[in-house]
Parts: structure tokens; sequence; C-alpha cells
């Protein structure tokens, strides 16, 4: 699938959803804030830090995710027994394996109904029987995690899905966390978690590593998925609980930890640069109010240099070797790139940015990225050229309810003196947009004159 | 998800003059690889010892500047990392591994604090 910019977005030469995070976090967030001083919270820490590598151990030995995330929920309370009593075992990870994995074995050698697994992964068994109490390799682990990971991912859950088992086995994330995050009530997700993992186990889905004809279209599922939850903490607002905000960096670790795991996959490098420049933009997105602050009046000396510099980096491995063009989501980064290289909104390189929309539209072609190249056009070559690209979408039924297809075209048209239609278009988008403070933006808009048109022509945010 | 400044303290006058041992670089090498390979690990280095150091000082509107070495500090700041943690207790957590990758005979202390965001 396409990345897509979410559509809750004003205005803007730049697939920069509305909202942001709330610059207050800390003391204020809802996160188990945790002490060091409560035993039972220092366990829980390390088990929602191992959780995922204990899950993808045994989930090899088991084959079944669902089952492996009991396991481990097992070994979490043995360590809640044992640890006060006998102390923190060095490597508590492998401890928690460990413990998890015997479970599996006890498991598997127990239930009849395990037989014919226990026939299909005796060999591991065997191979791990003895050596359960070594150290695992990290190699390992690692190709484990992948696993879960792909699993986790597979393509014959939903979009919905995989996100909540995504965010669940891998995130660390409780299911009344995602909930709260998703505005979803909470026996919908943890239905969707449950279902999730029959599915799974229902349809024979192989714990393992893709390779072959379907890696790639495996691959984009992944990114999707960690791109959607980044969109939907994205779209948040800063009234939204914390939860729902804090979804970026959720996201953003994924990303990370994948980039870790996929050294060698260029699109994953994209994503991550992606994310890391999108993030950096995080605190000025909104103004002291909560209200959108656009791109062209964002502090610039506030975005974050360090993401900055992690996303330039994650770009320079974003791009193939010798063969093929960079993907969707390397030439998303770049475009970010590009905004984050301009220290005031003027320098904006608006032809690279255009140039790079149109190998995105070819690459990825959807209506969403087209309209943000007709931005990009005007910006470049003006109001003219533009406005022959978004008149071609207005049959386009995908952006038939998209506020802003009928905000860009308004500032096009006062861009190009047309007062009476721009007015007609903005009233139009302000009667789409489900942003009450967009729509404000909006009427406003519609109510101007010619004054402030051809500057750039993007609202001033009031 | 906050980040973290974990500011790493050591006495300059009881560290160990010989640094540390390879041992120790192994273990920490080791130990980096899985702080990073969880998403966690943004930034980290160490810094070069306080003889090496200068500081600079603005007090009733004038400046002054001192060279190192800060022997009236008992514990300076010899390194950092800084980390994304989902709250207070995680960052406790990789500091707590991050410290006992040391042998018993080193003295560190690593003052954790949040980044300040907005």
């Amino acid at each position: 699938m396409t990345p897509q910019p979410t559509t809750d977005s004003t205005p803007d030469p730049d697939p920069d959803p509305e909202g942001g995070p709330d610059a207050e976090r800390g003391p204020a967030s809802e996160r188990d804030p945790g002490s060091e001083k409560n035993p039972d919270t220092a366990i829980e820490t390390v088990f929602r830090i191992e959780s995922p590598r204990v899950i993808a151990g045994v989930a090899r030995i088991v084959r079944d995710v669902g089952i492996a995330e009991e396991l481990a929920q097992d070994a979490l309370v043995a360590a809640l027994e044992q640890w006060p009593r006998d102390g923190v075992p060095d490597n508590p990870g492998a401890w928690l394996t460990a413990t998890a994995k015997h479970r599996a074995i006890d498991l598997v050698r127990r239930r009849e109904r395990y037989a014919r697994k226990l026939a299909e992964v005796g060999r591991d068994l065997e191979a791990a029987g003895p050596y359960l109490d070594q150290p695992s390799d990290p190699d390992d682990i690692d190709d484990d995690l992948l696993r879960l990971v792909f699993t986790a991912c597979h393509p014959v859950l939903s979009a919905e899905a995989r996100i909540a088992l995504t965010l669940r086995l891998l995130g660390g994330l409780t299911t009344t966390e995602i909930a709260r995050a998703f505005l979803t009530p909470e026996p919908t997700i943890a239905q969707r978690v449950v279902r999730a993992k029959r599915t799974l186990a229902t349809k024979n889905v192989a714990f393992e590593v893709p390779y072959g004809p379907d890696r790639e279209a495996r691959l984009d599922s992944v990114l999707e998925v960690i791109y959607l939850i980044f969109n939907e903490g994205y779209a948040a607002t800063a009234g939204d609980d914390l939860l729902r905000p804090a979804l970026c960096e959720d996201a953003l670790r994924l990303a990370r930890v994948l980039a870790q795991l996929m050294p060698k996959e260029p699109e994953v490098h994209g994503l991550v640069a992606l994310l890391e420049l999108q993030e950096s933009r995080a605190v000025t997105r909104t103004g002291p109010a909560g209200e959108p602050v656009l791109l062209r009046d964002q502090d610039r000396r506030r975005w974050n240099r360090l993401l900055i510099a992690r996303g330039f980096t994650a770009l320079g491995r974003a791009t193939p070797a010798a063969h093929g063009a960079p993907g969707p989501y390397a030439l998303q980064a770049a475009i970010a790139a590009c905004h984050a290289q301009a220290h005031t909104y003027e320098e904006t390189d608006w032809p690279r940015i255009a140039t790079l929309y149109a190998l995105l539209a070819a690459r990825a072609p959807s209506p969403v990225v087209e309209l943000n190249r007709a931005v990009a056009v005007s910006m470049a070559e003006g109001p003219g050229a533009a406005l022959e690209i978004v008149d071609a979408l207005t049959a386009e039924p995908a952006l038939r309810d998209y506020h802003l297809l009928p905000s860009v075209r308004g500032d096009l048209l006062r861009r190009l003196g047309r007062t009476e239609e721009a007015r007609a278009e903005f009233l139009r988008a302000a009667g789409l947009t489900r942003n009450e403070r967009e729509r404000e933006l909006l009427l406003a808009r519609a109510e101007e004159d010619d004054r402030g048109a051809g500057e750039g022509g993007w609202p001033t945010g009031g | 998800m906050p980040r973290y400044l974990s500011l790493v303290q050591i006495d300059e006058k009881t560290a160990p003059a010989e640094g540390p041992s390879p041992e120790l670089m192994q273990r920490m090498g080791e130990l980096l690889e899985e702080i990073t390979k969880a998403g966690v690990m943004l930034d980290t280095a160490g810094l070069t010892p306080t003889a090496q150091g200068k500081r600079v000082r603005w007090e009733g509107g004038k400046l002054s500047v001192t060279d190192g070495p800060f022997t009236e500090s008992k514990e300076v700041v010899g390194g950092y990392a800084l980390m994304q943690c989902k709250d207070m207790a995680e960052a406790i957590e990789w500091t707590q591994r991050f410290l006992k990758v040391h042998e018993e005979h080193w003295t560190v202390t690593c003052e954790v604090r949040e980044i300040a965001e907005g």
C-alpha cells in the first residue's frame, strides 16, 4: 500500500497532518510512572523490556504467538514470586526466556493435542534441550524477534489487528493503553488481539521471516503497520490524551528496532528517516492553545536537531546501492529532509520537492500524493501550473470529501485573482473539515480579500 | 516517550588509572549494542579527563575561564547517554545494566534526568 498522509490536515505544502504531541510530557504522563523503590515495578519494567524477545524465543518452540505470550506471562508471575526472595538474576532476560521455554517444552510434551506439533518441532527441542540455561546467541534472538515482527504484521490480518498485535507483542503496550491511544473501547481491542492470535493459529501462519517472492509484500505490510501507528499519533491533537501523541514515539522505536534487525533493507531506513524527521518538528506543530501551526509558521529554531541528524543518517542508508530507485518511504523522507534543511520557509527548495513528489507519484501513485505535488508545483512554478493538476483531481472519488482539495484549490484561485471562486472553495472546505480550528481558519480565509495572495499563498494561521 | 540524559559521574582521583579493562570494554560494547537494538539509545560518548577541560563561568557580570582538572569537585561528568524510554523506571533499568558491567573496584554514579520537552 502507498503510504499516505492522514486526511486530517490543513493546507500545507507537506504531508504534515494536524495536531502534535503535547509539549508537556513527564510528570503528567500516564504511562506507569514506575518507581525504583517498588520491586514489583522494577520487575515489571524488566519484563516490559524483555517481553518481545521472550515471546519470540518461545514462539519458535510452540509456533503460536498466543501461547507464547501466555507462557511469557507465566514466566513473569514466576519472577514476581522468586526475584524478591532470591534477588534479581544477573541476566534477567535470559532467566525469563529460559523459564518460559521450559514451560513451553512441558506444555508441548504434556498436551496430547500438541503431539503433532511435537513431531514438527522435535528437532528444535532436542537442539534446545541441553542448552536452555545457556545464554542464547544474540543472532538467534534477533532472528526470533524478526519472525515475531513478520508474524504480528502478517497480511492475513486486518490493518487494525496487525496494529493492535504489534503494539501488544512488540511495543510493550497494554490492551488498556492501546484502547486509549486509539479512542476505542478496551473490550474491542482485547477481542481484536484474541481474534488476531486465533487467526494466525487457524490459518497456520508459519513463524518465519519470509524470503523469496512475497518478501517485499510482507515487508511492506510491516512498514505500513509502523507508519499507521505513527500517523495515529500524528493526527492526535494537543488536547488529546497523552497516550495518543505518544504513539509517534512508539512507532519510532519500532522502526529503530526494525532497522537494527534488517540493516540491509533501504526502505526500512527510509521509514526511520521519515519518522525521525517528522518527529523533529513535533513540539512546533501546535501553538499554546493547541491550535495547529502550519509549516511556514513553525519556529524552526525549536526543531529537534538530534532527530534531524538521525533522520539524515537514516536517509543516507535508504538509498539502494546499485540497483533500483529509492522507494516511497525514502522519497517522502527526502521531501521531509528538504524542509528540515531550509533555515527559513522562504529558503525551501520547492523545485526539488516538486521533483521528489513527481518521483513519488510515479512510484506509488495516489490522489493525495498528486495534491501534495500540486502544492509543491505552485510554489516552484506558480499557481497556474498547479491548478491544472488540481483540476484533474476534482473528479477523483477518493478526494470527494477531502477538505484539503477545495482548500488548496481555493488558495490557487485566490493567487490567480479569481476571488469569488476562491471564496466558494474555502466555504466548501470549511464544510468538509472535521477539525473545529481548521474550520475557523477556512471561514476566515473565505472572507479575506486579495491581500496576502501571491505571497506563498498559504494561510498564516489566522 | 520521554528522553533521558544519564550523566555518568566518576571520581577522577579514585578511578582506575589504567582506565577500563579490555573485558569491561567488551561487556560495554555488547550492552551498547543491546540498548541500541532495543531502539533506546540515541547517543552516547565518553569524555576526556577534566585535565583537558575548561570551565567558563559567568558571575557578577564577568566572565572567567578556569583550566582543568576540576579537583574541587568530588565527582565529575565522565560521559553521557541519551536514551528514549517509556518512563523513568525503564531508564533506571538500562542505567543499572550499564553500571553492572563495571568491575567491583569502580565507583560510578549515573544521574538520570528527563529532558524537558517543548
